[in-house]
């Protein structure tokens, strides 16, 4: 039982570093921007695309996942540029009607592009082992790696964003969009970075989780989902609030999923117990969600409501 | 939520009496094309109308909230899915008339309007897209793992509703027919609704929450009893839609049905209820139309919907009233 | 004829003090003007009478009710109204839809579903009353975003006569009005003087002068002087801190 736990919570970390890597782009484009983006679940999906193609033709993870850091850059340049610099004075509106065009036409192009069925990409070599936890109990390496890399990208960013000149900006920005511009700022390329940022990280993210996930068209949806749960739950703009509202979706989506049942059959009978957790455990996160912003609707650290 | 002022009509204008002359010849129409359909020996079309006329119930609904109160739902396509559960769950239990089911979906949107609507409307803009999305998305999930109804895979109907007892919707005709004058009926409930002293306090609220305030209104229960209102027409819709089909499955409430519901709007016209009719019309055609060329007809209608967004400076909207098919104030 | 009575008002910004420990009676039917300096917490003032803005501290009593925990609507609804120095109104509605929606909100429900709310005669009607006492009945029919400055002064009043006041706060009516506008919208205040209490914000010296009954003037935050407006005119504490300076501005 407490060896199901541990790995329960270690899964449950891992997808709380993944969603924190595509949430904390997410919370800064609303924060700062006040834009809303729907599109940006396909960054993920395109990141995990794109190490599967590069993994693919190099023979290697690393060189893929090489290739897929600039090939990002430019994928977030390009949206940024093409589309949403055009989108930041519209109507929300507006921006959910384009941004969900976004969706579909990415959708349907990586279809065009790489087929329908699902991609995988290998595990490097040195990572596809497992260590031993406590007693009989084994981890995979590469999930730990991957939860060490989300947090060092975690670290970085807490660094730029409190210590350095653009972090300053994007603070400002994200309480106070004028301040920004009255210190002759150039707005629009602020906002360019911020989005590349974003959408490296959220590349970044789906190229980490390629190796463990198959990589298919409907990847990027269901993490959207969780991604503006994450970013509500932890009030828009907050870096903080992403990283803790990350860890909580993910924490209480995995534990809860495996241990609600089981704390359901103490005082129903087994069947009963089972399927009532089959139907709750997905709720969960959208339950605690309801229940965070019934007692602060700015989310845990948002300033603005 | 202010934003929508600019492009929103406003509810009391004479104008009105142009939108209700609008809706009537869409009805007209609406009422003409069977037997246009059958004469020219496609009686498939009639189907399709059906599916068309659910959708124009679901927009108009989604229009009287977003269009005259100016709250962006993002979850709406979970109330067509209460519709076409509330079809499921009644058949199952051997009750097949259809106001005993359509009042079965309006009480369980009602119940998940009022929950979620309490919370979403405590705030405002992005945040409530995004909230009313992610309850959408838990709806949806719950019916997934409704495995006595099939969970993921849905559960076909084993027949149509019943009216009073007589199986009028065993015909598509019949099916046709009744759900038109469903739409007929919900649309002037929905006129009367935007005209009334209630109507006026929801575009006021909408124009500017403040100024409500300062003369005695408190906006949230007015913005929470049109939610209500709307989602339980939007279940009504999903009524029709199970009928249609045959068949019952949480795709019906997934968000991407939320965001055309949304586009149907847009396109018709927000603020307008006799647009978003035209909207669905004009949605699901073109996504018939262009299904026949492509099987990644998604992909034009994407690009489709990119481009009239970036390229006109008002939104959908602004095309449509440069075109002067919708009347409003810049 | 109701009075209005503030005890102890307090209200700060992070460190800054913006009101300051603010009392006040003001008599059942008084014509109380309130004057001071920019940036002395004037709008601030207003907006914690109304209940815009929630005080840390102190009290204020509607007659015999406090209303000190009450939001904007409970308060409006109780009889507490006021006016905003930027025009609020619903642009989207004609002058004769704003107001009517302010008879609507304190007559009757408005959780009325079917009926024609603009074929109500009594709701126009009244709303009619109230444009004419603030001198807006010709321009009735027209959008209210398609109005004058001027005009839009005299909308915010009429809606505020529209919720029938017992307290009426008033946030520079006269903001931006000039010349015989001034005047002539200086004489319908003039007409309203005695039908209910009404508090006065006012910058237009000439106006306060010749409406109010008694003159309180608040400097960052603080009262420091309350009187008739002769006695006010004179006080020399008020010279050095406020009217002295506006003749230093002007000069």
């Amino acid at each position: 039982m407490m060896n199901l736990f541990v790995l329960q919570l270690l899964n449950g970390v891992q997808l709380g570093v993944l969603l924190f890597l595509i949430a904390a782009g997410l919370t800064l484009v609303f924060g700062i921007m006040d834009v809303i983006n729907l599109a940006h679940g396909v960054l993920y999906m395109v990141g995990a695309y794109l190490i599967a193609t590069f993994a693919a033709a190099t023979g290697s993870f690393w060189w893929g996942l090489l290739l897929t850091l600039p090939a990002a850059v430019v994928v977030g340049l390009v949206v940024e540029f093409v589309v949403m610099r055009r989108l930041y004075a519209r109507s929300h509106l507006d921006q959910v009607l384009a941004t969900f065009g976004l969706v579909m036409i990415a959708n349907e192009a990586v279809k065009m592009i790489w087929g329908t069925s699902p991609l995988s990409v290998p595990m490097p070599e040195i990572f596809s082992g497992s260590v031993p936890l406590m007693g009989p109990l084994k981890y995979p390496v590469y999930r730990i790696v991957i939860i060490a890399a989300g947090l060092a990208v975690a670290l970085g960013l807490f660094v730029m964003v409190n210590y350095t000149r653009v972090g300053m900006l994007l603070r400002a920005g994200a309480t106070n969009r004028d301040t920004v511009s009255a210190l002759g700022v150039d707005i629009n390329r602020l906002f360019a970075i911020v989005f590349t940022l974003g959408a490296v990280l959220a590349c970044l993210a789906g190229a980490m989780v390629a190796p463990i996930l198959s990589v298919d068209t409907g990847m990027g949806e269901s993490v959207l989902i969780l991604t503006f749960v994450v970013v509500v739950i932890g009030g828009i703009g907050s870096i903080k609030g992403a990283f803790l509202g990350a860890l909580l979706v993910a924490t209480v989506d995995t534990i809860g999923g495996v241990f609600g049942p089981i704390w359901l059959r103490s005082f129903l009978d087994p069947s009963a117990a089972g399927q009532m957790g089959r139907v709750l455990a997905p709720m969960l996160v959208y339950i605690l969600m309801a229940v965070i912003l019934f007692a602060k609707p700015a989310g845990l650290f948002g300033r603005r409501a | 939520m202010t934003e929508l002022t600019a492009t929103a009509t406003p509810a009391n204008r004479p104008a009105l009496s142009g939108r209700v002359k609008a809706a009537l010849v869409l009805f007209v129409l609406f009422a003409l094309m069977p037997p246009v359909a059958s004469a020219l020996d496609d009686p498939f079309y009639v189907l399709i109308g059906t599916r068309i006329i659910a959708y124009a119930i679901a927009a108009m609904a989604l229009d009287l909230i977003l269009g005259y109160g100016a709250m962006v739902s993002f979850g709406h396509a979970a109330y067509l899915g209460f519709g076409t559960y509330a079809v499921a769950i009644l058949s199952r239990h051997g009750i097949n008339d259809l106001f005993l089911q359509i009042v079965f979906a309006m009480g369980i949107s009602a119940v998940f309007a009022f929950v979620t609507g309490a919370i979403s409307l405590r705030t405002r803009g992005v945040y409530f897209i995004m909230i009313t999305l992610a309850f959408g998305q838990m709806a949806f999930f719950f019916f997934i793992s409704l495995s006595a109804y099939g969970g993921d895979d849905g559960v076909a109907l084993a027949q149509r509703s019943t009216v009073l007892g007589m199986d009028l919707l065993e015909t598509n005709f019949g099916l046709y027919y009744v759900s038109l004058a469903l739409l007929i009926g919900l649309f002037f409930l929905c006129h009367r609704i935007v005209g009334s002293r209630f109507g006026r306090v929801l575009t006021g609220v909408r124009e500017n929450p403040t100024r409500m305030e300062a003369i005695g209104f408190s906006p949230f229960r007015y913005q929470l009893t049109a939610f209500i209102i709307s989602g339980c027409i939007t279940g009504v819709a999903g009524v029709i839609l199970a009928n249609q089909a045959q068949f019952v499955s949480p795709a019906f409430m997934s968000w991407h049905k939320s965001g055309e519901l949304i586009v149907m709007v847009v396109l018709g016209g927000v603020g307008t209820l006799a647009g978003p009719i035209a909207g669905a019309v004009a949605a699901l055609m073109l996504e018939e139309w262009l299904g026949h060329f492509s099987d990644n007809w998604k992909l034009y209608f994407g690009i489709f919907l990119v481009l009239m967004v970036l390229f006109s400076p008002h939104g959908i909207t602004g095309v449509l009233r440069k075109m002067g098919l919708v009347r409003g104030q810049e | 004829m109701t009075s209005l009575t503030v005890t102890g008002l307090n209200k700060s910004f992070g460190a800054l003090k913006v009101t300051d420990d603010v009392s006040l009676s003001v008599e059942p039917g008084e014509f109380h003007a309130i004057i001071g300096p920019n940036g002395a917490g004037k709008t601030t003032l207003i907006s914690q009478l109304s209940g815009q803005l929630r005080s840390d501290s102190g009290a204020v009593r509607l007659g015999d009710h406090d209303v000190s925990r009450l939001s904007m609507p409970e308060r409006v609804r109780l009889g507490l109204a006021r006016s905003f120095q930027i025009t609020s109104v619903l642009p989207g509605f004609t002058a004769l839809e704003n107001v009517a929606l302010a008879v609507q909100a304190r007559d009757g429900s408005s959780y009325r579903f079917f009926g024609r709310v603009s074929d109500e005669s009594p709701l126009n009607g009244e709303a009619m009353t109230a444009l004419r006492e603030a001198g807006l009945d010709r321009r009735a029919h027209v959008l209210a975003k398609s109005l004058s400055h001027g005009e839009h002064r005299r909308l915010e009043l009429a809606i505020a006569l529209a919720t029938r006041p017992k307290v009426l706060l008033l946030d520079e009516p006269l903001a931006g009005v000039g010349g015989e506008d001034a005047e002539a919208f200086i004489e319908n205040l003039r007409k309203l003087k005695g039908r209910f209490t009404m508090v006065l914000i006012e910058h237009d010296m000439d106006a306060v002068f010749a409406l109010a009954d008694r003159v309180s003037v608040l400097v960052y935050g603080r009262i420091i002087a309350t009187g008739a407006p002769e006695e006010i005119r004179n006080d020399p504490e008020v010279r050095a801190a406020y009217l002295g300076e506006e003749e230093g501005e002007a000069a």
